[in-house]
């Protein structure tokens, strides 16, 4: 007994090899399709061709184990759900193994440790039929079809107008845009090359130039920006160079 | 739409035949963009419920008995003229569809559990299933079959989901009752 119980510790991780060799074509193919323990538990009880009232634990059990092992060593996500399963089924077989309690009211008929398993299993299947009914039912669904959608369908405003109604709406509209008063408004465009040329007249006019009075002879942020761009590219690319004397004080242009 | 069509109709109002009832019936069945009520239609006509009843079932029988093409039937507790089941073949040519895609064996088991149990909590659903229905429950909820019927007034109220009217169209079911009783799949286990 001892020996047989040590069979079923939780050692998922070794001894797959020779399991995945043995079987990987038998059982791949069904791997990863179950929908959950208890189907995983249905489907090998049918294998067994076992009774659903009277499953042989010790057997299904090994079966579950040895399902879990080649799930983990194809390397198949094994839900926590799954190894819930196999404790219960383990926890349920050693509880089948157990002596009888001596002490215990003879008359009284003990509880099939099984018991639980077997009114979750049928609980389980009854619905795992439903969903089978469900499914044939969406078949049939889907090849039915209701009419297309008309133009209502989508709450469309509905079209009573004429084309007169449509001619006498446009005529009101021309007349109500030549009443409008237009207003354009120019956009300032300076662009960084007459900036820069700007640039250049000033610098060649005066032998210094203060940023600060060059900069003020703007007022768009536009503009700003532009001049600001102006001053770096200059400096950048030319024998121009910034001083400043001090700190906090004017900074000057310079002609190298 | 029936607001309009009722006023109309006191000013006709005056006693229909059965013949009559059914043309007009079928007239609304066919411009109703969802499956239309018996209720609706006798509003609409001023009729009352249980002759719309009868006029509605000798529609349908007169679709049957002539082969038409179209079906008049009975969906998500309304009436909805549609094309024949055998036609589709054709139907889909024309149409240029293939069946949409099937839900998952997780999304439908898990759609059984929350048709038949609801209103139904995950911890409810995990304990019929055995497995997280998370993702099945995501899926369902996008897909509008399920909708959350409020919070189950137990420790950590947990939200219940129910089943919606998408779901009665999308299996083509009358109302809720239109299920097979889950006692039926209890005896084919046994």
């Amino acid at each position: 007994m001892q020996e047989e119980l040590e069979q079923y510790t939780f050692d998922f991780l070794t001894e797959t090899a020779e399991i995945v060799a043995e079987s990987r074509d038998e059982l791949s193919i069904r791997i990863g399709e179950f929908a959950g323990p208890l189907d995983l538990l249905l489907y090998l009880i049918r294998q067994e061709q076992a009774n659903i009232f009277d499953i042989p634990i010790a057997r299904i059990t090994d079966e579950y184990l040895r399902y879990i092992r080649l799930m983990k060593s194809l390397d198949i996500a094994v839900a926590a759900d799954f190894l819930v399963m196999a404790a219960q089924l383990i926890e349920v077989k050693s509880k089948m193994l157990l002596p009888r309690d001596p002490f215990a009211d003879p008359e009284e008929v003990a509880e099939d440790p099984r018991q639980e398993l077997v009114d979750r299993l049928l609980e389980y299947e009854k619905y795992k039929s439903a969903a089978q009914m469900l499914y044939e039912k969406a078949t049939i669904e889907q090849a039915v079809f209701p009419r297309g959608k008309i133009e209502s369908d989508e709450n469309n405003a509905e079209i009573s107008a004429t084309v007169f109604d449509l001619i006498t709406i446009f005529q009101k509209i021309v007349e109500r845009q030549k009443e409008k008063i237009t207003m354009e408004i120019e956009r300032d465009e300076v662009s960084l090359a007459d900036m820069i040329k700007r640039l250049h007249a000033r610098i060649l006019e005066h032998a210094e130039l203060s940023l600060a009075s060059f900069f003020e002879e703007f007022d768009t942020r536009r503009e700003l920006v532009t001049a600001f761009i102006a001053v770096l590219e200059v400096v950048r690319t030319e024998s121009v160079k910034l001083v400043q004397k001090k700190t906090f004080d004017d900074i000057i242009l310079k002609r190298v | 739409m029936s607001e309009e069509a009722t006023e109309t109709a006191v000013e006709t109002k005056q006693a229909r035949g059965t013949g009559e009832l059914m043309a007009l019936a079928e007239a609304l069945i066919f411009v109703a963009d969802e499956p239309i009520t018996a209720r609706t239609i006798a509003d609409v006509l001023e009729e009352d419920k249980a002759s719309v009843e009868a006029a509605l079932q000798a529609l349908r029988e007169e679709y049957d008995n002539r082969e038409s093409g179209l079906q008049v039937r009975e969906v998500a507790g309304g009436w909805q003229i549609a094309t024949r089941t055998e036609l589709h073949e054709y139907v889909r040519q024309f149409l240029k569809t293939r069946p949409s895609a099937k839900l998952s064996i997780a999304a439908l088991e898990t759609l059984a559990v929350i048709a038949y149990k609801q209103p139904v909590t995950v911890p409810e659903i995990l304990e019929i299933r055995g497995v997280q229905s998370a993702s099945a429950i995501k899926t369902l909820l996008e897909k509008r079959l399920i909708v959350t019927k409020g919070h189950k007034e137990t420790v950590g109220r947990p939200m219940q989901y129910g089943t919606s009217k998408e779901f009665l169209i999308h299996f083509g079911l009358k109302d809720l009752s239109d299920l097979p009783s889950v006692e039926d799949f209890e005896d084919l286990v046994q």
